[in-house]
């Protein structure tokens, strides 16, 4: 295992190493996200004035509902798996991933199953068209015929996702280098073991829900139709089992990043570093027990609402705990703003919005009002969007050097950083206002009331758009064209192991384990 | 933490890309399947699978044999077996789920308990809540939508009690658990002999158990009107019976391997992984029927 990468395309297509594979996943996910973007651009461009004016009802329809299915599962979340490929291995001083080719076997999933899912688009019926939350009976009774393909697709993801997560765990409790005890662990690693975690805990859910869904359309069972005793909320009830943890399957990887970029910026250490490893796992373990905060409409008996409020309101407090720690690390610090960092901070300030939002609809009254309505997409793209996907661009920009040897281009960096959050900014914060005002969410057309903050919630989401196209134009010339950076520490104040091997990272780093003192 | 400083890194391979490509061929032949009634490609992605598979295992198995596998690696190992698992349990769960949600709340609630009785009752006015679940709303109804089963698989009573293929399943599978539990510790004092004896046993009561289960769809099918299709309590007992059946098949299925694996002298008291990740599963499988064995027989 001394030598270097094989040639041509067998490289990737048998590759056995963490950073080969954490690659194609980079990328992989990197085509996901322009795809979902353009169904993105495509709902906006309907709903940038009222009356139908490009594409049909139907349509649109299948465009919410693959933009968010491939946002989710194809980009977010393949995004940070491949960053935990690059980076859990190089923080921890290992050789490469515990079990390599099964890390190889989960990445090849991928493609195989949103090809399959894309592919409905073209079948006869059209892809599928009941939201992103699949709720039973739209996505049984009333589903189009491709729903099976969904079905089947979602299982072999979801299998991706199990032995990713599987492989992670095993990675960080077992390669760890000597002397890298778990409390000397980089946060970013471990977000990733309590994700990873959730991941293994929830997916097998998700899966079950499908597969009922399954019996139900094609063998007669009746899970989730009360005519033979079942009831449509149990779907609802499963879903959103799976669905809460996934949330913080997608944002507490970020947390991680945004964990190891602010002390580099500040030049000092993380502000109460043991208090985030509690934050984070307090956090993971409520996740599990307050899902039906999705459901307070379903008619739930009162002491449900009441009990599913409060728990949900308790999440704020490990969350407030992280967001202080971060203010905190940069408090006297002696701050830059290079283009990472501008994301970091971004991160922090938008996430924030995006968890008293939260909070807002986590107050069950007044969630019968918000419910389904545009403030919940105002909501979940504030700390999607903006936490999630924000501190994924900011990692990228951090670990690039490390990756490539090559150093960004700063100007356009952060010019890139400004179009996002100028865009998003625009695109997101009118959605609450639509939203408040009574605008229902998955809808194509609205009254004419809407039609002026519509307006510039689409200006903003072009404006977003063409930031991803920057930030791609951005990637690639460093890659191909950007200032040799070949020291070891590519920012002053970076801490970790990651910063003791040379830039580019050769193949195989850590071959011998590091002693870490 | 490591100790050691080599960690077998694999060379490229092929086997990755290519269960990736049967798992989406099973994925869209299963699609076809369903919609066009065409089996030919989730035949070929199975097979695909099935050789993967197969290669697989017997590479990481002649690697083990070669003396590549460090200890740590080992670890490796067990770790990935012990969460896949817990991944498996978190699967049962949502069924478990589903059955305890709707027997202690979507069920009664239909029948009129709860807050909004006075709505549900004008839906299904006639329909009353029981377990097992013989009459189903559609049916109170008036429509034959759904319609439940003529019999259900709860306990008869005790004077029929051996007549009762549940109990026997149960005894059959816990005794299982206990024969395999003597392998290991027969291996673990090197005595092969008393290990292939025990595994053997384990594995010739896996398959009664099979045997016993489908005797009992059997029965369910033909005689008692009991189907997926008879409302939720055909569609929840099939549902956790068959996934349940379906693990003893592939638990069935691993311990044969590690049997012969036996018969070939591949195992040790310090190196018998595979054997002792597929009785993991096995007891696993074990704990599932002492649950199904309370929740969906006696219980009822
Ligand atoms: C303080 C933390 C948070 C609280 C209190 C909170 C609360 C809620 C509540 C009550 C809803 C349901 C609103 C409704 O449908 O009426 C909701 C929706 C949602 N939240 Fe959050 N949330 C928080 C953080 C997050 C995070 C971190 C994410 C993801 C990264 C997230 C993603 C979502 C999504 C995707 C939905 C909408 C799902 C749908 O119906 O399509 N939330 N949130
Ligand atoms: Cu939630």
């Amino acid at each position: 295992m001394a030598h270097g990468p094989a040639k041509g395309i067998g490289r990737w297509l048998f590759a056995t190493n963490h950073k080969d594979i954490g690659t194609m996943y980079l990328w992989f996910s990197f085509a996901m996200f322009l795809l979902g973007g353009a169904f993105a651009m495509i709902i906006r461009a309907e709903l940038f004035a009222p009356g139908m004016q490009l594409i049909k009802p139907e349509f649109f329809n299948q465009m919410t509902t693959m933009h968010g299915l491939i946002m989710v599962f194809g980009a977010i979340m393949p995004s940070f798996v491949g960053l935990a490929n690059w980076m859990v291995p190089l923080q921890i001083g290992a050789p490469d991933m515990a079990l390599p080719r099964m890390n190889n076997l989960s990445f090849w999933i991928l493609p195989f199953g949103f090809a399959l899912l894309a592919s409905t688009l073209f079948m006869e019926g059209g892809a599928p068209n009941f939201g992103w939350t699949f709720y039973a009976p739209l996505s049984t009774t009333y589903a189009p015929d491709t729903v099976n393909f969904f079905i089947f697709g979602v299982h072999i993801i979801g299998a991706s996702s199990i032995m990713g997560s599987i492989n992670i765990i095993a990675t960080i409790l077992n390669l760890r280098a000597p002397g890298m005890t778990m409390m000397k662990l980089p946060l970013f690693v471990w977000t990733w073991l309590i994700t990873a975690f959730l991941l293994v805990a929830v997916m097998p859910v998700l899966a079950g829900a499908v597969t009922m869904m399954l019996m139900d359309i094609n063998f007669g069972t009746s899970f989730f139709d009360a005519a033979g005793g079942g009831d449509p909320v149990l779907f609802q009830h499963i879903f959103w089992f799976f669905g809460h943890p996934e949330v913080y399957i997608i944002i507490l990887p970020a947390f991680g990043v945004i964990s190891e970029i602010i002390p580099t910026f500040s030049r000092k250490p993380l502000f109460g570093y043991s208090s985030m490893v509690y934050a984070t796992s307090a956090i993971a373990f409520l996740s599990f027990i307050v899902w039906a905060h999705h459901m307070f409409t379903t008619g739930m008996p009162i002491a449900g609402e009441l009990y599913f409020m409060y728990a949900t309101m308790l999440i704020a407090v490990p969350t407030g705990v992280k967001v202080f720690n971060w203010i905190t690390t940069m408090f006297r610090g002696s701050l830059t703003f290079e283009t990472p960092m501008l994301f970091a901070i971004a991160v922090v300030i938008l996430f924030t919005f995006g968890g008293f939002t939260g909070l807002m609809l986590a107050v069950a009254p007044a969630d019968i009002q918000y419910h389904d309505s545009y403030f919940v997409v105002g909501h979940f793209h504030y700390v999607m969007v903006a936490g999630a996907v924000f501190s994924m661009s900011g990692a990228v920009y951090y670990w690039l050097p490390k990756w490539t040897g090559k150093m960004y281009d700063e100007t356009m960096g952060k010019m890139q950083f400004w179009i996002a959050f100028v865009g998003f900014n625009i695109a997101f914060i009118p959605q609450h206002f639509l939203g408040l005002a009574g605008m229902p969410r998955r809808y194509a057309d609205y009254a004419l009331q809407f039609s002026d903050w519509n307006m510039v919630s689409s200006i903003g989401a072009f404006m977003y758009g063409a930031a991803q196209l920057m930030f791609l134009y951005n990637v690639i010339s460093t890659i191909v064209s950007g200032k040799p950076s070949t020291e070891e520490k590519t920012w002053e104040g970076a801490q970790g192991l990651e910063w003791t091997l040379p830039s580019p990272a050769p193949f195989h780093t850590f071959s011998t384990p590091p002693n870490v003192k | 933490m490591s100790t050691e400083s080599n960690y077998y890194v694999p060379e490229e391979s092929r086997l990755p890309v290519l269960g990736a490509l049967a798992l989406g061929l099973m994925a869209l032949g299963a699609g076809l399947l369903l919609n066009d009634g065409a089996s030919g490609i989730l035949w070929v992605g199975t097979a695909l699978l099935v050789a993967v598979m197969y290669i697989w295992f017997r590479t990481v198995i002649r690697e083990n044999i070669a003396g590549m596998n460090s200890d740590q690696l080992k670890r490796s190992y067990v770790w990935g077996m012990s969460w896949f698992i817990f991944s498996e349990v978190m699967f049962f769960a949502v069924f478990f789920g589903t059955l305890f949600y709707v027997r202690t709340l979507a069920l009664p609630w239909l029948g009129g308990e709860g807050d909004r009785s006075d709505m549900i009752h004008l839906v299904w006015p006639e329909f009353t809540a029981q377990w097992p679940l013989m009459e189903t709303p559609s049916q109170a109804a008036g429509s034959n939508e759904f319609i439940g089963p003529d019999h259900h698989m709860s306990f008869p009573g005790w004077d029929k009690m051996f007549h009762w293929l549940p109990l026997w399943n149960t005894i059959i599978l816990l005794t299982s658990s206990v024969t395999c539990h003597f392998a290991h510790h027969a291996m673990k004092h090197d005595d092969r002999k008393k290990f292939n004896i025990w595994l053997g046993v384990t594995v010739a009561l896996g398959i009664i158990f099979l045997f016993l289960q489908y005797e009992e769809y059997h029965e369910a099918y033909t005689e008692m009107g009991l189907t997926l299709e008879s409302g939720i309590y055909g569609s929840t007992f099939f549902m956790l019976t068959g996934f349940h059946g379906f693990h003893v098949t592939m638990g069935t299925f691993m311990l044969l391997i590690q049997w012969i694996r036996g018969l070939k002298g591949h195992f040790s008291s310090d190196d018998q992984f595979g054997f002792e990740a597929s009785s993991w599963y096995w007891h696993f499988v074990d704990v599932v029927w002492a649950g199904l064995f309370l929740f969906v027989y006696v219980l009822a």
